[in-house]
């Protein structure tokens, strides 16, 4: 057992937990944060993708200890009192979800870039997904979303 | 009576379906072509996106009660093998493990049509269940899982198609798997008719369907009724499944699903772990998740048989086909499936002599499920390469020979098709990706990188059926529920059905409340599958919308003291025709209303006598290959299809898009692949089970021919799962012979086979 404690959407958390516990389980089954989806559990699929210190990152390969100090954002931190932020809405614009399984991995993916680049290439944003999985949609409504987001260039970084 | 039984008759696949349905005996009419629909067919967001976005969308892998326990499956090692002895004694010792269920003390029950059990001791696969135990953790299961002892009697097993074929060959299941064989005219006649003969053979792998949300049930007892959640595309069929499995009635079974991660027919039919939670979790007393893990999944619930496929075709010089044939086998695991895949040569173009033969082969594999297009798929990669071949041996155009077999009438029976605007697509796909300026002859490109250009047709049924029903609720404050036994894998039935009654009542979707995919209190309703859904489920939303405002209109005329034919009505108001200010609003009706809500039930009518329903299309690939690393780059696809009405132009986005994707997996990257001298699956996770990802994303183009298609049903339109993927390796395939004048004819086209072939062709 260790005690970590961590920033996770915005707020100090304290927990005691197993050390070789994963951020995807601690997220679901500790904070009841089940919009964080498992795909593959190895790193595949992308489903489960979160930000960590500002970088997307494939939360079924980190492990508790890791999480020490560290900031979390999931997708129930981007949007604040159940109004969509503007990439969640571009989602559903463009019609980007389809069984909606990879979509908040893909907006995870997506937010994390822009935090970094609120201007990128069609190329970058392809980057920032090519470790999301989708199996029903295609990606080309995915990548309109990510377009049309990165050119209202309205992204805020809610875990500041 | 309002209502009437009738024998249903369609094709499920290609097994064709007869059963009774209650249908309506007055029958909506369809929307005429030239009115102006305000809801159907605009591009209207999702009504489940909120829930998708945000991730607050439940689904069954998220469901969760206190108190629950996890189940976890122990899957046989071995190919082929008797259980000789299991010893369960450590498993058991630890305390947080709950409860076991091991063919020793599980219900003897039938499974896989009688040929296996439950649990049964006689495995036929590396993943067949052999156990399965409940624990407070997945962890303390898995742990529990690794201390059952096994002895097994080692048996020798098959996994190679070609060795199965063989008459020394292990013997894997008793239930004896026929050839099927098709007939018309004589194919030897046929053949001496012919000016030109072209004969070849094609192979495709296995494929799984793989699904991003595994498969999963959460069970739950009380007393003696079972809730049951489940990613599933047929409530009804896990409802009945679980209810007999477990010999208690019907009505004490209650499925429920409300968001899925997709399923593509792998989640048709009721899963072994969904039967064995319930078992386990009435023998704990608590409620019991089980969830598959990426191996199982790719180990245990489905996969899209191989086939090997030898086809001949004869044709005259100016082009009309004289002879086919088709001789396939594949195999479709250790369980009586079909790997059978002659569908589209019976029936995309004219022939008057055929010959077709589907052979299915056991081998010590999991067990075949209904996969996006079964049998089409790759049964019409293989038919539309030689249709290509015939064509370039004739010189004629790909396109132009096509045309020349075109045929108006279903050739199995003669009858005409509601509609087919195949030859339109064509006209419409060809000019989009301009075929005539940019194909040329094949191998004729210059340089490292080669460009080609190919296509291929699609025939599928989806025009729906009956039975499928829906229940109406409309409520005082003019916002209403539609409620039906269908479910929404993702494909965007909630909307569409909303769309729907949008359209009759003349209220805004944002006022209909979509309720699916509960036994407990939903009409029957179609299974999520074959291209089904919107076309037997739609209508039956009509039928309620369109009897609820009847209901409403005789409503109104008694309290306008008028007679109906009087009234006008416009957006939740009737108004007389001669005095506009006798009018009557939804309040006003229910003000002389005891109760606040009014119900109708539809039903989907009776599919039309006399002809035959598909729906048609053609797609065009545009490919690069890279003839120094054999890379196969798909640019550009362009999709032209025959589907009737579009219902939402977002959603059917959606469904071509990924429809394409799938299709361009399968042509190029997805293979099942086991070792034959061990017989265990190797490709047990997503990184060797390749999908395709944003990177083989090529530029792709949706145009739908048809407008609508008023002989199908009363909204005019035909499903697009099926057809949206059909097509897709074709156009590929040929787009690749096109680039560098050599056929690979064996499904992936990986690099390597794309450069042993660039190597032969050369020596
Ligand atoms: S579940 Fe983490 S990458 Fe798939
Ligand atoms: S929408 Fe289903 S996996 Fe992406």
């Amino acid at each position: 057992m260790i005690q970590i404690s961590f920033i996770l959407n915005g707020k100090k958390v304290k927990l005691e937990t197993d050390e070789n516990r994963r951020l995807i389980d601690i997220l679901r089954e500790d904070f009841s944060l089940t919009g964080t989806k498992e795909g593959c559990s190895i790193g595949e699929c992308g489903a489960c993708t979160i930000i960590m210190n500002k970088l997307a990152v494939n939360s079924c390969l980190v492990l508790a200890g890791q999480l020490i100090d560290s900031e979390i954002l999931t997708i129930e931190g981007v949007s604040e009192n159940g109004k969509l932020n503007v990439l969640q809405e571009n989602f559903l614009k463009y019609g980007a979800v389809q069984c909606g399984y990879c979509t908040p991995g893909m907006i995870m993916s997506i937010y994390a870039l822009l935090l970094k680049n609120n201007n990128p290439a069609d190329e970058e944003i392809k980057e920032a997904i090519a470790g999301n999985l989708c199996r029903c949609t295609g990606y080309k409504q995915i990548i309109d979303a990510a377009r049309a987001t990165a050119d209202t260039d309205m992204i805020t970084d809610l875990s500041q | 009576m309002s209502t009437k039984f009738i024998k249903s008759k369609f094709w499920v696949e290609d097994i064709k379906e007869e059963m009774m349905a209650e249908v309506p005996i007055s029958v909506v009419e369809p929307w005429q072509k030239d009115k102006e629909l305000k809801y159907v067919g605009k591009p209207e967001s999702r009504k489940d996106a909120y829930d998708k976005v945000s991730g607050t969308a439940e689904y069954t892998f998220d469901k969760s009660f206190s108190q629950i326990a996890v189940a976890k499956t122990l899957r046989s090692p071995y190919p082929n093998a008797v259980i000789k002895k299991i010893d369960v004694s450590e498993a058991i010792k630890n305390k947080n493990v709950l409860g076991i269920l091991t063919p020793d003390n599980c219900k003897d029950n039938d499974w896989y049509s009688g040929t296996s059990k439950l649990l049964d001791k006689k495995v036929r696969y590396n993943g067949d269940e052999i156990a399965c135990i409940v624990a407070e953790t997945e962890q303390d299961a898995e742990e529990a899982l690794r201390l059952i002892k096994i002895e097994y009697e080692i048996l020798p097993h098959v996994t190679d198609l070609e060795k199965a074929k063989l008459d020394t060959a292990a013997k894997i299941n008793d239930h004896e798997l026929k050839p099927r064989e098709y007939n018309r005219g004589n194919l030897e006649e046929g053949l001496k008719e012919a000016d030109i003969i072209v004969e070849d053979k094609f192979s495709t792998s296995v494929a799984v369907h793989n699904p991003l949300e595994p498969h999963c049930s959460v069970v739950k007892w009380d007393g003696e009724k079972l809730l049951v959640f489940d990613s599933t595309q047929g409530i009804w069929a896990v409802r009945d499944t679980v209810a007999s499995q477990l010999g208690i009635p019907a009505s004490n079974v209650r499925v429920i699903k409300k968001y899925m991660g997709g399923g593509f027919g792998g989640k048709l039919e009721c899963g072994k772990y969904t039967v064995m939670a319930a078992l386990l979790s009435k023998k704990i007393g608590r409620p019991v998740k089980i969830v598959l893990d990426r191996k199982e999944m790719n180990q245990a619930v489905g996969n899209r048989p191989s086939s090997v496929q030898e086809l001949k075709i004869g044709a005259k010089k100016d082009g009309s086909i004289t002879a086919i044939s088709h001789n396939a086998y594949g195999t479709a695991g250790a369980f009586p499936g079909s790997a059978g895949c002659s569908w589209p040569a019976r029936s995309l173009y004219k022939c008057p002599n055929m010959k077709l033969v589907d052979t299915t082969y056991y081998i010590n594999a999991g067990k075949d499920r209904p996969f996006r297009a079964p049998g089409h798929v790759q049964g019409t990669f293989a038919f539309e390469s030689i249709i290509d071949e015939a064509a370039e041996k004739l010189g004629m155009d790909p396109i132009e020979f096509r045309v020349k077999n075109f045929t108006a009438v279903d050739p199995d029976w003669n009858g005409p098709y509601t509609s087919k605007l195949l030859r339109e697509a064509y006209i419409a796909g060809a000019d989009k990706i301009r075929w005539k300026e940019n194909r040329k002859k094949a191998g004729f490109g210059g340089g490292i990188v080669k460009t080609g250009y190919g296509m291929a047709s699609q025939i599928w049924w989806g025009g729906g059926a009956p039975p499928s029903y829906a229940i109406l609720k409309l409520n005082w404050d003019g916002s209403a529920e539609l409620v039906s036994g269908t479910q929404d894998i993702g494909t965007g039935t909630y909307t569409i059905l909303a769309q729907i009654v949008a359209e009759v009542l003349e209220i805004p979707t944002r006022k209909i409340n979509v309720v699916l995919g509960d036994t407990g209190v939903c009409p029957f309703g179609a299974m999520s599958g074959g291209s089904m859904t919107a076309p037997s489920v739609g209508p039956a939303a009509r039928d309620a919308a369109e009897k609820m405002l009847s209901k409403l209109k005789s409503a109104a005329a008694a309290i306008l003291e008028l007679s109906e034919d009087k009234l006008e009505y416009s957006e939740g108001v009737f108004s007389s025709k001669d005095d506009r200010s006798k009018t009557a609003d939804f309040s006003k009706l229910f003000g002389h209303f005891r109760e606040g809500v009014l119900v109708t039930q539809g039903a989907r009518e009776a599919n039309p006598e006399g002809y035959a329903i598909n729906t048609f299309g053609a797609q065009f690939a545009k490919v690069d290959v890279n003839t120094l690393t054999g890379k196969v780059c798909v640019k550009h696809v362009v999709a032209a299809h025959d589907i009737g009405r579009v219902l939402n132009r977002k959603t059917l986005n959606n469904q071509f898009h990924g429809g394409i994707m799938m299709g361009l997996g399968f042509a190029l990257l997805e293979e099942r692949v086991i070792d034959n001298y061990t017989g265990k699956l190797l490709t047990t996770n997503l990184l060797d089970y390749k999908l395709p990802t944003i990177i083989e994303t090529p530029e792709i183009d949706v145009i739908i021919v048809s407008e609508e298609d008023n002989k199908v049903n009363n909204i005019g339109a035909k499903g697009i799962g099926e057809p949206a993927m059909i097509p897709t390796a074709g156009a590929i395939a040929n787009a690749v012979y096109n680039a560098i004048g050599v056929r690979i004819k064996d499904l992936p086209i990986t690099p390597d086979k794309v450069l042993n072939a660039l190597a032969s062709k050369n020596n």
